[in-house]
């Protein structure tokens, strides 16, 4: 495979496109309602009309509004039809050269769609992530023939270190920089590694991104490994997530066969082999060095750090780790430039970021907006609030490592610092949405119950401190609690931050920290004598 | 070898550059309480009751996996950390039934010698009281998980020392258990040589020996540091 070859791939997919193309979501949200029949019966009726030369039915990625799935986008014409159900395809076929169908048809300039920036989510929805052609013709794999052949490993990153890109895992380290140290980091072997093991309650960015845009992933990972030397790469990815484990290795089977990925990638002598593990559902595996030991074959528990991955990781090679996002801004960093990516978000947060919205908000999905974005904007404008008139009481970023925003503190800029601010942290991209009705202590309960439950059971603060946070969780949400609780709750929550030995129990605390800090009197209230429950959700004994 | 300088709670103390915190306290008579920690097996950083603060970093450092460096300042007491250092004991008291006056390693206990140790009088949170079982299958030893603390010095032991790998850990957060073999009675584990590593390593009673009753239960650890040395630095001296 020569760029020449790229070319002509792009070229004659390009050309083989037909006048009218209708896009199916094939992602996860909108497959788990109805989407396959949807897309059937899309095929059908194209079939049934005769239109096979002028229209084509493509199963795409996540087009991001979730909430309005099945989605099915029309191009040239742009028509967005909602909540397709697979009747009414009929109907959408027949109107492909004009009139009107009997489809709900979405406003596509409503600002959830106008007010995003895709970088990360450029190919969602319009490529199909099934064919190797189709990601190709859409500029895939030519930043990395040209990493290959015009750049040295320390020319790209230096592209990476001026980009100012830093981890979309939730910690926000310099990317750049973590790649400066495996680079410089000697040793015969070395890895690269994807880590696709998302598992905070609301989050689906990753899974999103692996769905309806594999190859952009490794394309990330095979440029990264020729940054710091390495030739050996793994995609780590919770078993939770079967689809977008299909879809990968179904692109890593296409671009070894096409030179892609494996010996002599692009004629040069540059090697990379992908493999995929695939974890068995443990949320502390997303913690990095568990995460190594789960590759290697063992109990995928923490150790103390340093020695960090990037000096001695798997099997004690220096290995590169990132999350799936961060591989994902990859390729257009290297196509566009440094300057281009340092443009968009704010000085020290610069890009963009992925938000799965849920919760209490009328447009849930996923969401790519510039760093920096107030939160408002995105609630409020692009997620258009709380169904049915409900006012926001708060907004919970990080999942279980992260916090609850009240309502006064909506004005915040996404960003990391800002958000580190104000008790809470941008995590993997989870953003979860809450009303009047929803009550903290309850939700505070809802996140330790994760962690305990999630909790390797290595480190004793974090095995055994959850466990008794959660009890006093659970005392003060039956109104058994006292003000010494209370006091004790404080005191063991900066304790099992202080003292946990992985990133999982030193973040536990936090949505309660958080919730104590903004929401006091959800928890004076469930303070004194027992009492009948009352209406803001303090339920009676039950579960 | 490279030596460090640094000074532990105001006392300057020199060690080898790859020494340990814990280690080089030691050597200085500074006592840092430790639970997981087992000469002549590998560190996990597991209990939390060795975290010393260091000066010029916020984050408490767990001083069995810390090494030395030039100039280091650490503080081994504060009341930070024997607030923090009291409420792991309670926590690990809360979490299983450890009742100590009909324990086999009553008087002979670390967990025991360590409440007394950080003053810890009283528990402050909820007694769990799970249900735990005690397995006496194997002809010589016993294991009872109502006194076990989880700090895997039975596994490591079993693995590096006599390397079997007989005991490991399965479940996850406070399900957490020891297991030997397949999670097979202790008696079944066919991996297990009996050779009793695993009860010398024991800090509590819940690794025993058959026949032991209350307060009997004393352990000869020299047994374990003659076998280490012995292999790290071929000197068989008892």
């Amino acid at each position: 495979m020569e760029l020449s070859d790229l070319q002509d791939i792009a070229r004659k997919e390009r050309e083989s496109q037909k006048p009218i193309r209708v896009r199916c979501c094939t992602a996860a949200g909108c497959l788990s309602s109805q989407g396959q029949a949807v897309k059937s019966a899309l095929d059908e009726a194209v079939a049934a009309n005769g239109l096979e030369d002028r229209v084509q039915v493509i199963g795409v990625g996540c087009m991001g509004l979730c909430s309005e799935g099945p989605l099915v986008q029309v191009d040239p014409a742009g028509t967005l039809y909602e909540r397709v159900e697979p009747r009414q395809c009929a109907s959408i076929v027949a109107a492909l050269d004009g009139g009107d169908a009997d489809a709900n048809v979405g406003d596509t300039t409503r600002p959830f769609f106008t007010r995003q920036v895709a970088v990360v989510l450029e190919n969602s929805g319009r490529i199909d992530p099934e064919r190797i052609e189709s990601y190709i013709a859409a500029d895939g794999y030519h930043a990395l023939h040209t990493v290959l052949h015009d750049m040295t490993p320390a020319q790209v990153v230096e592209t990476i270190i001026a980009a100012g890109l830093r981890g979309r895992g939730g910690a926000g380290y310099p990317t750049g920089l973590k790649w400066a140290t495996v680079a410089k980091t000697e040793a015969d072997r070395k890895f690269v590694v994807v880590n696709a093991d998302e598992g905070d309650p609301g989050a689906f960015m990753d899974r999103s991104v692996l769905e309806s845009d594999p190859h952009r992933i490794l394309e990330g990972m095979a440029i990264a490994a020729y940054a710091v030397g390495a030739s050996q790469g793994y995609v780590y990815v919770r078993g939770e997530y079967p689809l977008a484990i299909s879809r990968l290795q179904t692109a890593i089977r296409q671009a070894r066969r096409m030179g892609l990925l494996g010996t002599q990638v692009f004629e040069s002598p540059f090697n990379f082999r992908v493999d995929i593990r695939i974890g068995a559902g443990a949320f502390v595996c997303g913690e990095e060095t568990a995460l190594i030991r789960s590759i290697e074959g063992h109990r995928g528990v923490p150790r103390p750090r340093p020695p960090y991955p990037a000096a001695s990781g798997l099997f004690g090679c220096p290995t590169l780790i990132n999350n799936v996002e961060t591989y994902a801004n990859i390729a257009p960093i290297l196509r566009k430039g440094a300057e281009w990516f340092a443009s968009i978000g704010t000085e020290k947060s610069k890009g963009t970021k992925v938000f799965a919205l849920a919760g209490k908000i009328t447009n849930t999905g996923l969401i790519e907006v510039p760093m920096g974005t107030p939160l408002r904007t995105i609630v409020e404008e692009m997620g258009g609030g709380v169904p049915d008139g409900g006012t926001v009481k708060a907004v919970q970023t990080g999942g279980p490592s992260g916090g609850c925003i009240p309502q006064s503190a909506l004005d915040t800029p996404v960003d990391y610092e800002s958000l580190a601010q104000v008790g809470s942290i941008m995590g993997s991209g989870g953003m979860i949405v809450m009303d009047e009705q929803d009550n903290m202590v309850e939700v505070a309960r809802f996140f330790m119950e994760f962690c305990m439950d999630e909790s390797c059971g290595k480190c004793v603060p974090c095995r055994a401190g959850t466990v008794q946070i959660h009890r006093l969780l659970t005392k003060i949400r039956d109104r058994r609690a006292t003000d010494e609780d209370l006091a004790t709750l404080r005191t063991l929550c900066e304790m099992v931050k202080q003292t946990s030995l992985c990133g999982l129990g030193q973040s536990a605390p936090n949505p309660v920290l958080s919730t104590l800090r903004y929401f006091p009197e959800d928890y004076r209230a469930l303070i004194g004598a027992p009492s009948e429950p009352s209406a803001n959700g303090a339920a009676p004994r039950t579960a | 070898m490279a030596v460090r300088t640094l000074t532990i709670d105001g006392k300057p103390v020199s060690a080898l550059e790859e020494q340990t915190v814990l280690d080089a306290a030691r050597d200085a008579g500074i006592e840092i309480p430790t639970l997981c920690h087992l000469d002549g097996a590998t560190d996990v950083g597991a209990c939390r009751l060795c975290l010393v603060e260091v000066v010029g970093t916020n984050r408490l450092l767990p001083a069995c996996v810390t090494r030395v460096a030039e100039g280091m300042q650490v503080v081994t007491t504060s009341e930070r950390l024997r607030e923090y250092r009291r409420m792991i004991l309670e926590l690990l008291f809360a979490e299983r039934n450890h009742v100590c006056s009909v324990c086999v390693a009553n008087g002979h206990c670390e967990l025991q010698d360590l409440a007394i140790a950080q003053g810890m009088d009283h528990v402050r949170f909820d007694y769990l009281f799970p249900k735990h079982l005690v397995d006496v299958s194997h002809p010589r030893f016993g294991v009872d998980h109502n006194r076990c603390v989880l700090c895997t010095r039975c596994v490591r032991v079993c693995d590096e020392i006599e390397g079997a790998h007989t005991w490991d850990v399965a479940g996850r957060g406070s399900r957490a258990t020891v297991i030997t073999d397949m999670n097979v009675p202790w008696g079944s584990a066919t991996s297990c040589t009996s050779c009793g590593k695993c009860v010398q390593a024991c800090p509590t009673g819940a690794i025993f020996r058959r026949g032991s009753t209350v307060a009997e239960m004393d352990r000869d650890r020299t047994r374990l540091d003659f076998i280490v040395t012995a292999r790290e630095k071929k000197q068989w001296i008892g």
